[in-house]
């Protein structure tokens, strides 16, 4: 368990890097929001590509993130294989014409239409990647709740996401002491017995990391009361970031892209681009 | 003392620490079913615990916030089962009312409707919800994504019976009143 | 006369959750710029006194309230905890709760930041703050990169900010090691002579906050205010040890040859205190020459580490370590936080992997046994003992290693009841742990592990946090399961007293090697080792050089004396 898996973030002093956390977040949710919508071929293309040469502007290193890449392509593989045992027949649905490749057995054939529909899952699958990866190894974590604040989230809410990241890696550290301890006394997350016991003996040595947690919340709320957290209705940030030109070009771009997405559902009357009309 | 302002601190603290804490149990702590790819999510167990404590914002927000980073680290946030859980933990949370945990009162009956609730939420959050926002968003064929569906309910429903159960308990117990001991030779 | 800045008149509380007061008609004044320090045993309501100070009662623990209390002239029922938070600033035990922030710069800033600052006032006053206390240089430090005594400098700066006029300490010293907490107790003192700050600080190390001078001691026992005194009188009248606390060391010796206190000036200071030819004399008689130690000659080792090296995000933290331990022995482990001496346990119970290098146990090498193989004959005990317990009765958590491994359940019980007698648990085997005390938890833990019959315990701080009464009671059970069954221990400690008096060999961790491995007593005359380990040497030491004596001797008579006198009690 590495300690820099979420916080993965470093000074990369680049375009990509300098603009503020408000801008990725908004682009982050934006972008994803309008893919997992679209199913406009061209339009996902592109976007795979443009969130493609954002990564490379990013400098973030292959290496970095070669073991996610690899789980991911492992994971879009499998889901496309069950879409394609679960409705062979999904493509030829969606877009009403049928163009077989190879007839195979029973609803089993191969369409060009469930191909291309599975292409279009694909895409939706894998654009994320490098936008999520790029947001969460180029956001400084400490500004990340001041960027939050920013688009109208309560400042109580963005610092709890900011609790959160602070208290990850000591969570990480408490679990591996503790499960160490409970093996030493013959309890361990196996994969051998049956199912139940197994969960069981997961709660015999997840018990002290909760209990330990739940005191901590207490002197933790104490401890930020006692420094008036709280007892405003606005706080200020000591890592935020101004908003700058790049920033609202950036947004402006985003913005663009999103009107695009939109303006394709009326070209398209629907979200799919249908080449086989 | 101030009229208090939105949520209070206690609660913003238990969603952050709630939130790292589901976080570390959803990324590295799963349990193999066996079944290829599935897992027991040991994150709903203890959520089950927090909504019952801190009620439906923190069962919410933990729940949200705490899947949305888990995708995130695999760059791939997917975003109708990010919102399903945290409908998930928001109906958590309105148990917290009924089983009165933070005094200790945990009857056997609150028990079994616990778990006769926690059941019907799971067949509606994950047999439900989420599979059907995978349809509508994704498009993706009913037959899977339903499947994909009835095995979370089982899953979250075994990892809420089993480890929740446990956790609501125990809590209990470190609630009740300690009266009544005695040293025994 | 000046007006007091905090004020108890009559004060009794009651918490909610309890049938009984914790506070029971406490009345006392402090004065602006004093410095207080305010002890007693645990349990005895210290920490009670400062939630009523910073407002934590009546915000987070409620109960009921007579009496007055007033900070700066006004009640404290009058304000809220915000208000209160600008006057009185609260340092907390735990600087891992305090720290909040994701960076130094931002918990520096926390309060300011909640009073809606500007950026720029923000940045300034962290930069300012930190450079005033000395750790500019992790400004953007995360908190898991930096030191326990760096992490308490930043909650004194997180308070600070505010430039109120009261900072209250709870337990500054419960956290760090000897060397951070002088340095601690240094820099409190250095605040205090530069501001106009009154400062409260609530201990039960009382010789290691008395290192620089307080204007005030006052003693709380079961809720009750029993003195409220100068330092000098109040260890002139001897009352200390009656109610569970330590009494400095030197002056515990001075008692031991027969001076009486009452004659000697400057008592609350060992460099300063009064030694006049007549009372040198006396120690010196005292002092008997030290005969040659017996060494247990219990040649075979059981456990052996060869040539043990470990590396941790490319950083060496063991570089071909070599250490031998035999049987029955009771040793000292220690060294810096972060020297590796978790690592090196770690990599002896098989937590962590050695990267290179042989360990040897009972003659067999034990690299591929599993930690649960290898829990069979090393036991290791976390420092926190709520870090361990996962069940809710005594006997079941006792039992749970024994369930775990399939042990005949009347077996189980026979040797379940056998450790809790011999961990003085058997009475309580019945009842719920979270009704236990501290130190009862803690040893609820070892008993945990001790049913498995392990030949070699390792025990991390075991007597971390607890006053000297539950200290003896810990080291005295140790010593005995020692002596009674012939385990061997090893401690992982600061506590130089603790060395010296119940372990005959010290292991000092340094550099990635064993940079001293002999009696604990020559360790003292070698400073520069001491201070690598960061240990101070105790006051023993430096009152045995002050009369010219060889410390060693007057450190042995010292510890039979202790022994004799309790075993009279």
């Amino acid at each position: 368990m590495n300690n820099n898996v979420l916080i993965g973030y470093k000074q990369r002093d680049n375009f990509v890097d300098r603009l503020t956390g408000t801008t990725k977040l908004i682009g982050l949710i934006a972008l994803s929001v309008i893919g997992m919508v679209s199913f406009d071929t061209r339009f996902l293309l592109v976007l795979t590509i443009c969130s493609l040469a954002l990564f490379r502007l990013s400098g973030i290193k292959f290496r970095e993130v070669s073991f996610i890449l690899s789980f991911i392509t492992a994971f879009s593989v499998l889901n496309l294989i069950a879409v394609y045992v679960f409705g062979p027949q999904y493509g030829v649905h969606l877009y009403g014409t049928e163009h077989v490749i190879w007839q195979g057995v029973g609803p089993y054939n191969l369409t060009w239409e469930q191909l291309f529909y599975e292409f279009n899952l694909f895409l939706k699958y894998i654009f994320t990647v490098p936008l999520a990866l790029v947001f969460l190894m180029t956001t400084n974590p400490s500004e990340f709740s001041s960027s939050l604040n920013r688009i109208g989230i309560s400042y109580r809410i963005s610092y709890a996401v900011s609790l959160a990241l602070r208290y990850i890696p000591d969570v990480q550290n408490d679990y591996r002491q503790i499960s160490k301890a409970q093996q030493a006394r013959g309890n361990e997350i196996s994969r051998k017995g049956k199912l139940t016991h197994r969960v069981k003996a997961a709660a015999q040595i997840l018990l002290p990391l909760i209990f330990t947690s739940l005191d901590r919340i207490e002197t933790i709320s104490q401890a930020m009361e006692l420094r008036r957290f709280g007892k405003l209705k606005k706080r200020s940030w000591y890592a935020e970031k101004p908003m700058k030109r790049n920033d609202f070009l950036a947004l402006l771009v985003i913005a663009l892209v999103v009107l695009v997405g939109i303006y394709l559902f009326r070209v398209n009357a629907g979200r799919f681009y249908d080449p086989f009309r | 003392m101030n009229k208090k302002q939105g949520i209070s601190v206690r609660t913003v603290v238990a969603i952050g620490i709630g939130t790292a804490i589901f976080f570390v149990l959803m990324r590295y702590i799963p349990i193999p079913t066996g079944v290829p790819d599935t897992n027991i999510n040991l994150a709903y167990g203890f959520l089950a615990l927090m909504g019952a404590i801190f009620g439906p914002i923190a069962g919410g927000l933990i729940a949200f916030l705490g899947h949305m980073f888990n995708d995130l680290t695999w760059g791939e946030p997917w975003w109708t089962w990010i919102v399903a859980d945290g409908i998930y933990g928001i109906l958590f949370g309105l148990t917290r009312k009924y089983l009165n945990i933070e005094n200790g009162d945990l009857t056997k009956r609150k028990l079994v409707l616990f778990n006769v609730y926690q059941v019907l939420i799971a067949i509606l959050v994950w047999g439900i919800i989420a599979p059907t926002g995978d349809v509508l968003v994704y498009s993706e064929p009913a037959s899977k994504v339903y499947l994909q569906g009835i095995t979370s309910v089982i899953c979250n429903a075994l990892s809420v019976g089993i480890l929740g159960t446990i956790l609501l308990v125990a809590y209990a117990r470190t609630r009740s009143k300690k009266g009544g001991l005695k040293k025994e030779s | 006369m000046k007006k007091p800045i905090i004020s108890f008149q009559d004060v009794s509380f009651q918490y909610q959750s309890q049938s009984e007061p914790t506070l029971q008609h406490l009345s006392f004044d402090i004065f602006p710029g004093e410095k207080v320090l305010i002890a007693g045993a645990s349990g005895s309501g210290k920490t009670t006194i400062s939630r009523l100070m910073n407002g934590l009662i009546p915000s987070a623990y409620p109960g009921k309230l007579s009496g007055k209390i007033l900070i700066n002239g006004k009640s404290v029922t009058d304000q809220t905890i915000f208000d209160l938070s600008l006057r009185v600033g609260t340092v907390l035990q735990d600087p891992d709760t305090q720290f909040v922030g994701l960076t130094v710069a931002e918990d520096i800033a926390f309060a300011l930041e909640n009073d809606g600052a500007k950026q720029s006032v923000l940045k300034q006053k962290a930069s300012e703050w930190a450079k005033r206390l000395k750790i500019p240089a992790i400004l953007n430090n995360h908190p898991q990169e930096i030191s326990g005594g760096q992490k308490q400098r930043v909650s004194m700066a997180g308070v600070l900010v505010d430039e109120g006029k009261i900072l209250l300490f709870d337990e500054p010293l419960a956290s760090l090691d000897p060397v951070a907490g002088r340095e601690s107790i240094e820099l409190i003192d250095d605040m205090q002579k530069n501001g106009e700050t009154t400062t409260v600080i609530i201990e039960h190390r009382i010789e290691d906050v008395l290192y620089r001078p307080v204007d005030r001691l006052i003693l709380i026992d079961q809720g009750r205010l029993v003195a409220n005194e100068t330092p000098d009188k109040i260890l002139k009248s001897g009352i200390l040890a009656k109610l569970g606390l330590r009494e400095p060391l030197y002056l515990s010796a001075l008692k031991y040859a027969g001076v009486d206190l009452n004659q000697v000036s400057n008592v609350d200071s060992v460099d300063k205190v009064n030694l006049s030819a007549q009372t040198t004399q006396a120690l010196q008689q005292w002092v008997k020459p030290v005969s040659a130690r017996k060494q247990k000659n219990d040649a075979t080792p059981i456990l052996q580490a060869k040539n043990i090296s470990f590396s941790y995000d490319s950083k060496q933290v063991l570089n071909k370590l070599n250490l031998s331990l035999n049987g029955g022995e009771m040793v000292s482990l220690v060294g810096r936080n972060g020297v590796g001496k978790t690592t090196l346990s770690n990599i002896i119970t098989g937590f962590l992997r050695q990267s290179a290098g042989d360990l040897i146990l009972n003659g067999h090498k034990i690299n591929e046994a599993s930690i649960k193989e290898r829990a069979d004959h090393i036991g290791y005990v976390l420092q926190d003992p709520n870090m361990m317990i996962s069940k809710n009765v005594v006997s079941e958590e006792v039992a749970l290693g024994l369930t775990l491994r399939g042990i005949a359940p009347d077996e189980i019980e026979k040797r379940v009841n056998e450790t809790l007698k011999v961990c003085g648990l058997f009475e309580y085997r019945h009842w719920p742990i979270s009704a236990l005390s501290f130190g009862q938890k803690k040893r609820v833990t070892i008993a945990a592990i001790l049913v498995l019959n392990p030949e070699l315990l390792i025990l991390d701080e075991p007597t971390a946090g607890q006053d000297w009464q539950h200290y003896t009671e810990m080291m005295t059970f140790i010593q005995n399961l020692n002596r009674k069954i012939g385990i061997s221990v090893i401690f992982i400690t600061h506590d130089m007293h603790l060395m010296m008096e119940y372990t005959d060999r010290v292991v000092v961790l340094n550099n990635g090697v064993i940079a001293y491995d002999d009696q604990p007593m020559k360790l003292f005359a070698n400073l520069d080792l001491l201070k690598q380990a960061s240990l101070v040497e105790t006051s023993l030491f430096t009152l045995a050089q002050r009369i010219d004596v060889d410390p060693e001797a007057l450190i042995a008579s010292f510890i039979n004396q202790e022994k004799v006198v309790q075993a009279n009690e």
